[in-house]
């Protein structure tokens, strides 16, 4: 209140008042709370690990500080960089190729059910064998090359992709359909104007998962059946001289790159074009 | 006057659910459609109108009897006879310009575009060119199915409850303007509706369907000047004997005639 000489009626006394910028009590919306949140839980997290490795005594496993300090290492050899980029370079070949082969054929088993009837037994046997059974058979057909991996992430990522796409198909929209026919669209303009378009919000929601998925399944087969990438580098670590500060550093790559790669996928599902098909969930 | 749409002894069954239980829908139905009409088709929930109308757009087959419009047997869909459907088949990954422009894919751009713009203007959508369906409200994704159906140059349009999601005063508006649109354009419209006051204020003729299994059990002409007043006798005399052949009292509460 400004003096007490003046008399601020009932009536006027909200248009007077300036809107106070409160931070007792704090609005739980607030953007600065959005922030505090997730940061403060991980700097708890972090305090908590570091405490836990000093009260056990381990001197193998890492502080969040060794494993900083791994990072900058491995930094300063060149070597961050150089396993970020291979291991990126087969999850872009093996999940490419994934789409590219995935997509069209899910839409066309999803569109011929004739043909869905020859293919599905056969796609739900070979879908629930873990990629990482498949190491073995990839050394022998494809040695210890970039061929390996990229054949196990192809393997990993084209399933979700391809049984998205039919069931996308499947579930279409009856009204669509009739619309399409009603214009007299060819079966190319069908597939590529309407089908395909239709459906392109399940299949991106399939391109999520399985490139969550392919990510997965490089750090796996990076271990074995390879040299570089940061699989590899988790391996190396361990085996020459247990150096554990480099193995959870590799891990802690491995988590960022997983939460980068997600983001970028998102991106996808804002475009006009798909955002539709997303009401509801997200905006 | 010519005779766009004949339907000829159509009769239709599914099949049940026990076996060799066969459901029939449509019974033996009869009925023209003349050239530049506009027809209305009304009965009782379920009784087998958005049936017959789906065969006459050829996406069903009748189990007999046929379709013949101007004297062709329809085998199916056809451009030259938009369908707009009653869960709104505009697509949702095309903005309004483009769902307007659908049927347009072989004409040259200028061509097309001109067509487009015409076509929205005369839906009224002037300004939301570039909205995506979900962004617009039911009443003006409607309008945009109604714009791509005429922007195809059709001879004729099925229209299948096309108002019935919309709410009360929108659907008084799609009306009005239908009717408008229908006196500039001169298409035959055949058009479904359980609603019998629609029916009334839209068309020159009135089909009125029987329960399941349907037929056509009486035909109203509307003979009524537009535009058409809800309080005139002649509008009320219309409704009144639509109400009576679908044996529906008009008295709120009384069961004994129903």
């Amino acid at each position: 209140m400004s003096s007490g000489s003046t008399n601020i009626s009932v009536e006027n006394a909200p248009a007077l008042a300036p809107k106070k910028l409160t931070i007792w009590p704090p609005n739980p919306d607030a953007l600065l709370w959005r922030i505090v949140r997730p940061v403060g839980m991980a700097v708890l997290f972090l305090t908590f690990w570091g405490l836990a490795v000093r009260w056990s005594h381990s001197d193998l496993f890492p502080t969040p500080g060794n494993v900083a300090r791994g990072i900058v290492e491995l930094i300063q050899k060149g070597l961050l960089f150089k396993y970020i980029v291979a291991s990126l370079f087969r999850v872009s070949w093996g999940f490419t190729l994934a789409v590219v082969i995935g997509v069209p054929l899910g839409l066309f088993l999803g569109w011929y059910s004739r043909a869905f009837q020859a293919f599905n037994p056969l796609i739900q046997i070979f879908r629930p064998i873990s990629p990482i059974a498949w190491i073995p058979v990839a050394i022998l057909w494809f040695g210890v090359s970039d061929l390996a991996p990229v054949f196990l992430i192809f393997l990993a990522s084209v399933f979700p992709i391809a049984v998205a796409s039919v069931a996308a198909v499947q579930n279409m929209q009856l009204v669509y359909l009739r619309a399409a026919q009603n214009f007299g669209l060819s079966t190319g303009e069908l597939f590529r104007q309407v089908i395909f378009r239709a459906c392109l919000p399940q299949i991106i929601t399939g391109i999520r998962i399985a490139l969550g998925v392919a990510w997965l399944v490089v750090v796996a087969a990076e271990m074995i059946a390879v040299n570089s990438g940061l699989g590899y580098l988790i391996i190396d670590a361990r085996n020459a001289g247990k150096r554990y500060d480099l193995v959870v550093a590799g891990m802690v790559m491995i988590g960022l790159i997983g939460l980068i790669l997600d983001l970028l996928v998102r991106q996808l599902e804002k475009f006009d074009e798909v955002r539709w098909g997303y009401a509801g969930r997200r905006k | 006057m010519k005779t766009a749409v004949s339907i000829r002894n159509v009769s239709m069954s599914f099949p049940g659910k026990g076996r060799d239980e066969q459901i029939r829908v449509l019974e033996n139905v009869n009925a023209q459609v003349a050239e530049g009409e506009f027809v209305c088709i009304v009965g009782p929930s379920g009784c087998g109108k958005s049936t017959l109308l789906n065969i006459v757009g050829g996406f069903l087959d009748a189990t007999s009897g046929e379709i013949l419009v101007e004297g062709e047997p329809v085998t199916g869909p056809d451009p030259r006879r938009i369908f707009v459907f009653q869960e709104n088949g505009v697509f949702p990954w095309l903005n309004a310009r483009e769902n307007v422009g659908f049927g347009l894919r072989k004409r040259d751009q200028a061509e097309r575009d001109s067509i487009i713009a015409r076509y929205i203007d005369m839906v009224r959508l002037t300004g939301f060119e570039n909205a995506y369906p979900h962004e617009l409200s039911g009443g003006m994704r409607q309008r945009v199915e109604i714009a791509r159906a005429l922007a195809a140059n059709p001879d004729i349009i099925y229209m299948d409850e096309p108002f019935g999601a919309l709410d009360f005063l929108t659907r008084l508006k799609m009306r009005a303007d239908l009717i408008r649109i229908w006196q500039s354009e001169k298409k035959t419209i055949l058009f479904v509706t359980h609603d019998i006051e629609e029916a009334v204020q839209l068309a020159d003729r009135v089909l009125v369907m029987s329960e399941r299994p349907a037929t056509i059990q009486e035909v109203v002409d509307i003979d009524l000047p537009r535009p058409r007043h809800l309080d005139s006798p002649g509008y009320l005399e219309k409704r009144d004997r639509i109400f009576q052949a679908m044996g529906i009292s008009l008295r709120v509460g009384d069961s004994s005639a129903a």
